[in-house]
């Protein structure tokens, strides 16, 4: 591919035209103002427009936001899936010391799949219809480890029996179609755990499943975490999900970021009017009966043309009290509290005291 | 499973057996119905098998001699009962018996059917094999290059090329090719040229490579955009994102996990398109002046030679019908979804 | 819209590259310059005695059938001497020398003792079969009776039965009766003598007896409709294969003697006859030298004629030759007002035969205009024209000529014009596109026409051909062409001008012209033994059909034909209707 004339280096030292300060990351995953965009005949879609955190190994990341709000573009940035020629990838991703931007599509090759793995959204389309179960985690197992078959085999209905899958020596060669939605999420899982992958991405892992295979899958995905010591970065915009599993969120919205902080902070203290919304919009099983959900109104912005300032401004109940600010000035991610970042023009005690006074009440 | 297999197997035979019946029924029914609509009575017909201006004696004789003085159901009787248990002929001199499954006589030569499709099938056969494994190899190559290289030069190039050949007739490029590669360059025999390969293997593969390429020009044609089409498709499926993402390789993706998908849907086409050319490929024979089914079928249309009609349709449905067969069950193994029954 | 203009490029491209490719087509064949255009219409050219070589013919069609008694096209029946020798055939040669016929099989003409009812031939002797049997008389009564008269064989003419005697009961042919004297107006007195007994005198048995059903047929050896597929050769060459659709490859009769066969030279070695070839492709051979003739002898195709006219060297390969066919329209004596012959004189002037012409492919593929209805090469031609016309410059009939129309129309009590029907054959666009010319041209002098269009199979049994129908429908005029079966003014007017060829269930005689005067005159005729007095008669009755104006001829049919250098012994044959002649052709190395 095009990319031989890329510097071999970058996988260690980090490439050399990397702007000054951009010293190797000492986290384990951190991305610096990444983005994503994609030229189309309609104008620049800027799916990611300049994202940064860090994760560490053992944490989960869970990021949230509506559809089109970049979590599924970034997570597959990641993994290095946009195909270069109509994706603009800028910025930086390192893994574990290495800058996977700039690597050449080879290396980042082989970090996926062994270094960082995806579970996807539908295990029934993410499977090849014509291929065995067993067959696909099988190659995914040898595609990065020599081993005979019969050892990747082995490994397959191993792996199999890990994620719950009972009698994994016969189901190993049955075919996606003959597995329940669970059951293919489980061998997803499966597939996705089959090198050990230091980073696990999983992207709406159990949207379409009903309610108690839900939780089974949510226990299965802790458990080997701890069993594996993996970073996840849980993407959803379930937020009881997050909830559930992650030690920090990432509240995306028009392709950035705009509250970041631990679990506990962005769901009990949140501060963007955007994440208010998220958590009014959540069906809650304690949630009486009365009280009705709280849809966010207007639409999710476009990406070819976001508004001007505050990307939220055109939703926001409280954009009249910025004096004007929200339209015309894009707010910067500001830290309101050690680790717990908002953007957002309102003050920070206005923040607290609508939160206070409006919010809370109603969630 | 292999008596499932079995039972479907044997489900299929009868249904294409039933098939057979009834295209021969409306072949029957086209060749005896249509002309009478249009006013044509079978003293006219009969007037075909004699020579210029018949005396009304001679049409006679020649309507009796065929049939063609019975009603039609006893004519379609007479064809079955020689299918199932033979019949006779007179020849004049001597009666020559046609066992079974006897599918008559030509009323035009005097030929017993059969035989003539068994001297036609291979010519057909070499010509149809050959260049489908030519347009297959190229046109799903060209249509994967293009759909890979989607909107570069090469992709553009190929299509406009593939455009050129699915609207260009064989009479056009059969001759502009026999015009340049054989009268001009003197590279390759010209028409007419063909002969069985039992008789000489090194000219039937010269004589052929023209007609090859010409008859797979216009189907690679098709195959390089409905590969390129499903390539594109299948290249948007998630269990491709899936396979990059297991850090596969490309190659591996494409020819392991993109391709077997696409070829499936062309599987199917594949068959009806041998099928149908191994009943004759009119044109390409014509063209390249090979005696194949083809020549035949049209021969028998033109002549109103209604045995030969009738052969030719059946072994054109038959190839259809195996063919189809054929396609179902290797769906079967290359799609583990799909089930027989 | 983008994407068309490169796709057009290459589409242009490609056929540009066709033209060129195709036109540059090989050098024709041989090498050596041709012989000029037309130069084998008159004379036999590039004279050879050279044995040996190939030589390969090809044509888009097949054979009815190879077997000489069950065969009816001229090619076929010019082809089938290579391998069969009738009584008598037509000599080999060029112009109007190529319609006599000659003794092959038989030692001289008939000798007929009483003006033309008994017609007897004598055998050359010597003649031997390839497998070394002698032929024999009874051989030609054989073949006569099995082609005549049973009902197997149904493809070939019916002359023999039509004019010799029938036993009392009627004989059914040699596969039904199986005495062994079978018909007995067919003698064999001896192995080398035969005589045919005819009902009535017919003056050109000899005709008769050139068609290849007189060439013999041992009994032995008969496999009736089989016999296509191992026919008995007594010509200097055998069949050794014939594969219907595919081939027929001849290869020497090693039991032919030349000294029994004064007209055969048997040049090649080896004959071989590809069938159902594409046309375009027979084209493209013959100009690249693959090929040697094409046996159809109609013409090449469309597409070929520019390409041959306009390079002088490959026109200098090419003959346009008569075809012994003329192309008219028929003017029906029962249907009003063309029973008046002043109308029918009206038509035959306001016929824009120039228009006809060009809507059937103008005088290159069309023909040459026509005003006898004998055409030019068939015994009896006499050059004459009733009804002269004159064009004006840019086409068009001139004033004079629209006037000599207007002024018949006058006579005929119709000065405004009429009303009737133009009938052409629907599945022949040429014909139509004549029937719209004709239209137009009439349209002057105000006779209106609606042209009608019937089946081409059912034309003359069922249309045109059927008194009754065209009484009903009025169909005045009628559009058809004609060739002759023998090239002779009896062989070519009998069948569309004797009013006993007037059948209620379908003829040719179309105008149903019924005139004493004619009808004793084809009596006449074949009653006459002598040649030139019946050619003289022949004559008489083309002037009076056209005094009658009961035709009007349009055009006489030509072709354009390609022979390339490298073919000797090359003539046109006007006996088997204008196509080269077959028996002596050869090939220059």
């Amino acid at each position: 591919m095009s990319d031989a004339k890329r510097p071999a280096e970058t996988l260690n030292g980090g490439p050399a035209e990397v702007a000054a300060g951009s010293a190797p990351s000492s986290a384990f995953l951190e991305l610096r103002d990444l983005k994503i965009h994609f030229p189309t005949d309609d104008g620049l879609v800027k799916s990611v427009d300049g994202l940064s955190f860090k994760l560490e190994r053992g944490k989960t990341l869970g990021i949230v936001g509506e559809s089109g709000s970049g979590k599924s573009v970034t997570s597959l940035g990641i993994l290095g899936l946009h195909n270069r020629r109509n994706a603009k990838v800028s910025g930086e991703i390192w893994l574990d010391g290495t800058e996977l931007v700039s690597a050449s599509e080879e290396q980042v090759r082989k970090l996926r799949g062994r270094n960082m793995a995806m579970i996807f959204q539908d295990p029934l389309s993410a499977m090849h219809p014509f291929y065995t179960v067993g067959a696909q985690i099988i190659e995914a197992y040898r595609v990065h480890h020599d081993v005979s078959k019969k050892v990747a085999r082995k490994h397959a209905i191993d792996m199999l029996g890990r994620v719950g899958i009972p009698k994994p020596d016969q189901r190993v060669d049955d075919y996606p179609h003959q597995f329940s939605g669970g059951m293919r999420q489980r061998a997803m899982i499966a597939m996705a755990l089959s090198c050990d992958p230091e980073l696990l991405i999983a992207d709406e892992p159990t949207t379409a499943l009903d309610v108690t295979v839900q939780a089974q899958i949510l226990d299965l995905i802790r458990d080997l975490q701890q069993e594996f010591n993996s970073a996840i970065i849980m993407i959803t915009h379930d937020l009881g999900v997050t909830a559930e599993l992650s030690d920090d969120v990432l509240v995306m919205y028009g392709g950035r970021c705009i509250e970041r902080g631990t679990a506990n902070e962005v769901f009990h203290e949140p501060e963007h009017p955007y994440t208010w919304g998220l958590l009014g919009s959540m069906p809650r099983l304690d949630r009486g009966r009365s009280e009705r959900l709280q849809p966010i109104p207007g639409s999710p912005p476009s990406l070819i043309n976001l508004p001007s300032g505050c990307a939220f401004n055109p939703r926001c109940p409280y954009a009249d009290q910025t004096g004007g600010l929200s339209t015309t000035e894009r707010p910067d991610l500001r830290e309101t509290a050690p680790g717990h970042m908002v953007a957002c023009h309102l003050g920070a005690d206005r923040r607290r005291e609508i939160f206070t006074d409006e919010i809370r009440p109603k969630l | 499973m292999p008596r499932i297999v079995f039972a479907y197997l044997i489900r299929r035979v009868i249904g294409a057996v039933l098939m057979l019946v009834i295209v021969s029924m409306v072949v029957f029914g086209i060749f005896f119905g249509i002309p009478k609509i249009a006013g044509q009575s079978n003293d006219q017909l009969a007037a075909s098998f004699v020579g210029k201006a018949p005396t009304a004696e001679a049409i006679a004789q020649t309507k009796h001699r065929l049939n063609l003085d019975k009603p039609i159901w006893v004519q379609y009787g007479k064809w079955v009962k020689g299918v199932v248990i033979g019949q006779d002929f007179n020849n004049g001199p001597s009666v020559e018996h046609c066992s079974s499954p006897c599918f008559g006589y030509s009323f035009k030569n005097n030929q017993a059917v059969l035989p003539q499709l068994e001297d036609r099938a291979p010519a057909t056969l070499s010509l149809a094999a050959g260049a489908a494994v030519i347009w297959l190899i190229s046109g799903v190559s060209v249509g994967v290059l293009s759909a890979l290289k989607r909107g570069s030069v090469w992709d553009r190039a190929a299509m406009i090329v593939a455009l050129g050949g699915v609207s260009l007739p064989i009479y056009f490029t059969g001759l502009l090719a026999l015009a340049i590669f054989s009268y001009k360059l003197d590279l390759l025999p010209g028409g007419g040229s063909y002969v069985p390969f039992s008789q000489n293997p090194g000219t039937w593969f010269q004589s052929l490579i023209l007609p090859w390429i010409t008859l797979a020009f216009l189907y690679a044609a098709t195959y390089a955009r409905l590969t390129r089409a499903g390539m594109l498709e299948t290249l948007g499926e998630d269990y491709i994102r899936t396979a990059r993402a297991k850090g596969l390789p490309e190659r591996t993706v494409i020819t392991k996990h993109a391709l077997r998908s696409t070829l499936t849907p062309i599987l199917t086409i594949f068959g009806m398109d041998l099928g149908l050319l191994l009943g004759g490929a009119v044109l390409t024979e014509h063209t390249f002046g090979i005696a194949g089914l083809g020549q035949l079928s049209i021969d028998g249309i033109t002549g109103n030679d209604l045995p030969v009609v009738l052969g030719v349709t059946l072994v054109a449905a038959l190839f259809i019908v195996v063919a189809n067969l054929i396609v179902d069950l290797l769906y079967a193994v290359i799609d583990p979804r799909v089930r027989l029954g | 819209m983008k994407k068309i203009r490169p796709l057009a490029a290459v589409a242009v491209g490609l056929v540009a590259t066709s033209g060129l490719a195709a036109c540059g087509g090989g050098d024709s064949g041989g090498g050596t310059k041709g012989a000029g255009y037309n130069a084998a219409v008159d004379k036999v050219i590039n004279a050879s005695d050279t044995k040996g070589g190939e030589l390969r013919l090809a044509i888009s069609d097949d054979f009815d059938s190879p077997d000489p008694g069950n065969t009816y096209y001229a090619w076929s029946q010019n082809f089938v001497r290579l391998y069969g020798r009738g009584l008598l055939t037509f000599k080999p040669s060029a112009g109007p020398d190529s319609n006599q016929v000659i003794p092959d099989l038989a030692e001289g003409p008939g000798q007929t003792p009483d003006n033309g009812k008994t017609w007897t031939y004598k055998l050359r002797s010597g003649v031997k079969y390839d497998d070394g049997t002698p032929v024999t008389s009874k051989d030609v009564k054989y073949a006569v009776e099995r082609s005549n008269f049973s009902d197997e064989l149904q493809l070939g003419p019916k002359y023999f039965k039509a004019y010799l005697q029938d036993n009392s009961t009627p004989y059914k042919g040699p596969y039904k009766d199986k005495s062994p004297e079978g018909l007995k107006s067919i003698e064999t007195p001896d192995d080398n003598t035969i005589t045919f007994k005819l009902a009535k005198p017919f003056a050109e048995f000899d005709y008769l007896v050139a068609m290849a059903q007189s060439i013999p047929v041992p009994q032995a050896r008969d496999t009736g409709l089989k016999y296509e597929q191992k026919m008995a050769s007594s010509g200097p060459y055998k069949v050794d294969s014939y594969e219907r659709g595919k081939s027929m490859i001849l290869s020497r009769n090693p039991n032919w003697d030349k000294s029994t066969d004064p007209i055969r030279k048997a040049l090649p070695d080896k004959i071989t006859l590809q069938l159902k070839q594409s046309g375009d492709d027979i084209d493209n051979r013959l100009l690249a030298g693959s090929l040697d003739v094409d046996a159809a002898g109609v013409g090449v195709q469309a597409g070929t004629q520019g390409k041959l006219l306009t390079d002088q060297t490959k026109k200098a390969n090419t003959d346009n030759p008569l075809q012994g066919y003329l192309r008219f329209a028929s003017l029906n004596l029962h249907v009003k007002p063309l029973d008046n012959v002043h109308c029918r004189r009206a038509v035959q002037y306001a016929t824009d035969k120039v228009a006809m012409q060009s809507a059937y492919g103008g005088p290159l593929a069309g023909g040459d205009v026509a005003t006898t209805i004998l055409p030019p090469g068939i015994v009896g031609y006499q050059k004459f024209d009733k009804y002269p016309q004159t064009y004006k410059q840019g086409g068009g009939l001139d004033d004079k000529t629209l006037q000599a129309a207007k002024s018949e129309l006058q006579q005929c009590g119709q000065p405004n014009g009429f009303k009737t029907k133009i009938a052409g054959r629907s599945d022949r666009p040429k014909e139509i596109a004549m029937a719209q010319a004709m239209q137009q041209g009439l349209k002057q002098v105000g006779i209106q026409t609606d042209i009608v269009q019937y089946p081409a199979g059912d034309y003359f049994n069922k249309y045109v051909g059927a008194p009754e129908f065209v009484h009903k429908n009025g169909v005045g005029i009628m559009l058809m062409a004609w060739s002759a079966d023998w090239p002779t003014g009896y062989g070519f007017l009998s069948q569309i001008l004797d009013g006993r060829a007037i059948k209620p269930s379908g003829g040719n005689n179309l105008p149903e012209e019924d005139n004493p005067a004619i009808n004793k005159a084809f009596d006449d005729a074949i009653g006459n033994t002598d040649k030139d007095a019946r050619a003289k008669i022949y004559g008489q009755i083309d002037q009076m059909a056209m005094d009658d104006a009961v035709d009007i001829p349009i055009i006489y049919a030509k072709a354009l034909l390609y022979r390339p250098s490298n073919l000797a012994n090359v003539g046109i044959s006007q006996g088997y209707g204008g196509m080269y002649d077959y028996l002596n052709l050869g090939v220059k190395k």
